[in-house]
């Protein structure tokens, strides 16, 4: 049956589905509409919502509940992601599971507070110190809002780390009429607990790709956090075994597990020689676009990216096979065309890749998309 | 019955010797909060040491509870997190004051919501770690390494800024009080925010630096007219204990539930319709549009609305954009409008990029006193208001009302549950007033 919603309710209807009992936030265009749902529904599962002084506090706050256990959740836009940058590293050197919504608006700085945009994507990746791996996951319909949510949740409980949900104005604001009973509800994943009859080192992995066993504060071990480099007991540390071996682990815990994070929805057409490759909100136009160039006769493919990061290399690669027209369709000016003409670059003809970008606010057209499909 | 074993030391054993430099504050204060905790025979998994950067950031290691080092002036807000999520745990938060600085925004606001921590700060009058650079507490005149001619700045007062915002307990003194474990015990049994402010010597820099010594140290404290001991006990409710008793008859309330709208009527439409209202805050546009398209959706089609409005309230334009159609909506953009609604002069400044893009087939429909203005290739069809023209309030829903009939987009009665769905009886009743007054106007 229907409901008439918009993405903000339904990242937090995933975001209950998963588990989530604390959120902080700040109030900012377009992102406010998480915040008051969260904090409005999260006293009726006996969690905490509260909003924070600033972007600085909201995450710190998510950070410290999350230790004792919580399944944190925080929500902003650019400007607010910005002030996220230094507590996001934290979070991925004290391995803190953690979700960040970011509703992509035009930036740079304030920009347009009220204008769609994409243009975060490469920020996500890079936006701090270190450049260690990340995970972003992109929805492009409602039903992904809803299944990515708790998809988000269930990595960053995997892994010990920010998981991104990278989004925008028009995804979380424009109500959609939609099929809400058939939305999928996903097996909950919460982080591996430390065994109670065993001696607790709060870093202790037996491989590089493992993933530290979790001891809540407040639990029945005493555990330590740390933001500083440090060894596996959580004690800091300028010893290079020690720091080689940190900076190994977090890396690897996220690169030797790609094939857990990649997700894409793949629309083959046999013989098309052009692939579109697109994400978010601009997915949706790409989709109306393909539906458009076959009903005149062409062919054509669509690649859905639902993970950005790490880029699903898997899937872009065996995509691209046998294509020789690569339409990169984005609300910026070309951020995911570099990475998708890095992996075109390995393909033997290698194709042409060609941008379709808008950075004016507003939505990319079918037309425009279709326009480049020969 | 269970024997308790009393706790001796909250110490880590493993590292009995504090790193830092001969002469440094920072191992006396500790050794007073470990006598502290050691009063309080706490449960050492209920207590959590949560530090800053600098010097006093190695601190929590020498300790055999809960550790958290965080980054430089956010230790406040890792410890506020904590708190909420864990009202039992005791959250001690070690910092000096150049996190006092970087973090007093912190600071103040978990004074002012007078959240459960208690926050020690190790008071150096300087930047220990980086080299004695100064702080937002150095002295004025003081030389440090970044005043070399003498402090211009005057210094924070950390306790009557936190007093001031609704602190419930507040303390100053040096390291060498005797009273400082007492006064410890105190803060951390505080339920509320409390805070020490206990004013050390760096031996590294500021000592050397102003020919500093203990005797100066209090000797400063009074020339800046800084007074010590208790400064400050209130009773406030702590807030992680008033957030759950404030949200305790919330509990098992059903979490945003569903609602559901049924198709009860049928549409004749067959093409993907994009109609826009152009109009102004206040003239209840976006409800206009919500009702628009849920009465398409009663009417089984698919429905898209997005809204345009300035950030002010009741002021300026406000245009929506709703498309219905027999299949689900992938486009949500509108460039060209099949229908277009001119309500208000406010609404025509935003659409004239539509307007341009209309063809023959297409219809803008425009109340008389805007009708001239309009250049456009599209059909206009005029509203004829049959006495007088509706009120701001009633004007877009009568117009749509209209609209809905004349495009015969799906029946009117799906349109009007639509505007009475979920609405107070009289605001439900003004509404079916307003889509009264729709009759005869196309």
């Amino acid at each position: 049956m229907r409901e008439f919603i918009d993405g903000a309710e339904v990242i937090a209807r995933g975001a209950f589905a998963a588990g989530c009992n604390f959120f902080a936030g700040y109030p900012i265009t377009p992102a406010t509409p998480i915040l008051l749902r969260m904090l409005r529904e999260l006293p009726k599962v006996n969690g905490v919502g509260i909003q924070a002084e600033d972007e600085i506090a909201s995450i710190g706050m998510c950070i410290g509940a999350a230790m004792t256990g919580a399944k944190a959740m925080t929500a902003t836009s650019g400007p607010g992601l910005s002030l996220y940058s230094e507590n996001i590293g934290m979070a991925m050197m004290g391995q803190v599971p953690l979700v960040i919504v970011d509703v992509m608006r035009l930036g740079p700085a304030t920009g347009g507070a009220t204008t769609v945009s994409q243009g975060d994507v490469q920020f996500l990746r890079w936006g701090t110190s270190g450049g260690f791996p990340v995970i972003a996951l992109c929805p492009s319909s409602l039903a992904d809002c809803f299944t990515l949510t708790q998809r988000a949740f269930n990595l960053a409980e995997r892994f010990r780390t920010p998981v991104f949900i990278a989004t925008d104005k028009e995804m979380m604001s424009a109500q959609q009429s939609v099929d809400t009973d058939t939305f999928e509800k996903i097996e909950i994943v919460n982080r591996v607990s430390a065994p109670s009859d065993a001696e607790f080192i709060p870093f202790h992995v037996k491989k590089l790709a493992d993933v530290p066993a979790f001891a809540p504060i407040g639990g029945e071990h005493i555990t330590r956090f740390t933001t500083s480099m440090h060894d596996e007991r959580g004690m800091l540390t300028k010893l290079r075994a020690n720091v080689n071996k940190t900076s190994r682990h977090l890396w690897q815990k996220i690169e030797a597990h790609r094939d857990e994070l990649e997700f894409t929805q793949l629309d083959a057409q046999a013989g098309a020689p052009t692939l579109i490759v697109s994400y978010g909100i601009t997915a949706r136009s790409m989709l109306q676009a393909a539906r458009n160039a076959r009903a005149s006769g062409k062919l054509v493919s669509t690649l859905v990216v639902q993970s950005l990061w790490p880029v699903p290399e898997r899937a872009l690669h065996e995509s691209f096979r046998g294509i020789s027209r690569i339409i990169v369709p984005e609300l910026n000016l070309g951020q995911y065309r570099l990475e998708v003409e890095r992996i075109a670059a390995s393909i033997d003809p290698r194709p042409k890749v060609i941008g379709v970008n808008r950075v004016d606010g507003e939505l990319i057209t079918p037309e425009e998309i279709e326009g480049q499909v020969l | 019955m269970l024997k308790i074993e009393e706790i001796t030391t909250y110490r880590n054993l493993e590292r009995n010797r504090y790193p830092f430099c001969p002469g440094c504050s920072h191992s006396l204060v500790l050794d007073q909060l470990n006598a502290a905790l050691v009063k309080t025979q706490l449960d050492p998994h209920n207590v959590v040491i949560v530090t800053d950067i600098g010097c006093v950031g190695m601190s929590d290691q020498y300790f055999d509870v809960n550790a958290f080092h965080g980054l430089h002036g956010r230790a406040v807000t890792y410890a506020s997190g904590i708190k909420l999520a864990n009202p039992d745990l005791h959250v001690i938060v070690l910092m000096g004051d150049g996190g006092t600085g970087i973090g007093g925004h912190h600071l103040l606001n978990a004074a002012r919501r007078n959240i459960g921590i208690t926050v020690i700060v190790f008071n150096n009058l300087n930047f220990g770690m980086t080299g004695g650079e100064h702080s937002v507490t150095t002295p004025h005149g003081a030389s440090t390494a970044s005043t070399r001619l003498g402090n211009l700045e005057r210094p924070l007062d950390i306790c009557a800024t936190v007093a001031v915002n609704g602190a419930s307990f507040v303390y100053r003194g040096t390291a060498f009080d005797k009273e400082l474990p007492d006064r410890i015990v105190d803060a951390i049994q505080t339920p509320g925010f409390s805070l020490l402010d206990v004013w050390e010597l760096c031996t590294a820099y500021y000592v050397p630096n102003n020919d500093f010594s203990k005797t100066e140290l209090m000797q400063t404290m009074a020339m800046l007219e800084l007074p010590s001991g208790v400064l400050q006990k209130k009773d406030y409710p702590e807030l992680a204990r008033a957030y759950r008793d404030q949200s305790a008859d919330q509990r098992g309330k059903p979490i945003l539930p569903p609602s559901f709208i049924e198709k009860k009527y049928d549409s004749a439409l067959t093409k993907p319709t994009r109609i826009l209202l152009a109009g102004a805050a206040g003239g209840k546009v976006k409800s206009t549009a919500s009702a628009l398209a849920v009465g398409g959706m009663l009417s089984g089609l698919w429905a898209t609305q997005r809204d345009d409005y300035p950030t002010t309230v009741m002021s300026g334009y406000s245009v929506s954009e709703v498309i219905l159609g027999r299949d689900e909506i992938l486009f949500m953009g509108i460039e060209e409008p099949d229908i277009l609604a001119v309500l208000t002069a406010e609404g025509l400044s935003q659409v004239p990029r539509h307007l341009s893009a209309m063809n023959e087939s297409q219809t803008v429909y425009a109340v008389p006193e805007l009708a001239d203005k309009i250049e456009t290739r599209a059909r206009k069809i005029v509203f004829n208001w049959q006495r007088a023209a509706p009120s701001k309030k009633s004007l877009a829903l009568t117009a749509t009302a209209a609209m809905v009939r004349h495009a015969n987009l799906f029946p009117l009665d799906a349109f009007r549950e639509a505007i009475t769905l979920g609405q107070r009886a009289e605001i439900a009743e003004e509404n079916l007033k307003a889509v009264q007054a729709s009759e005869g106007i196309l």
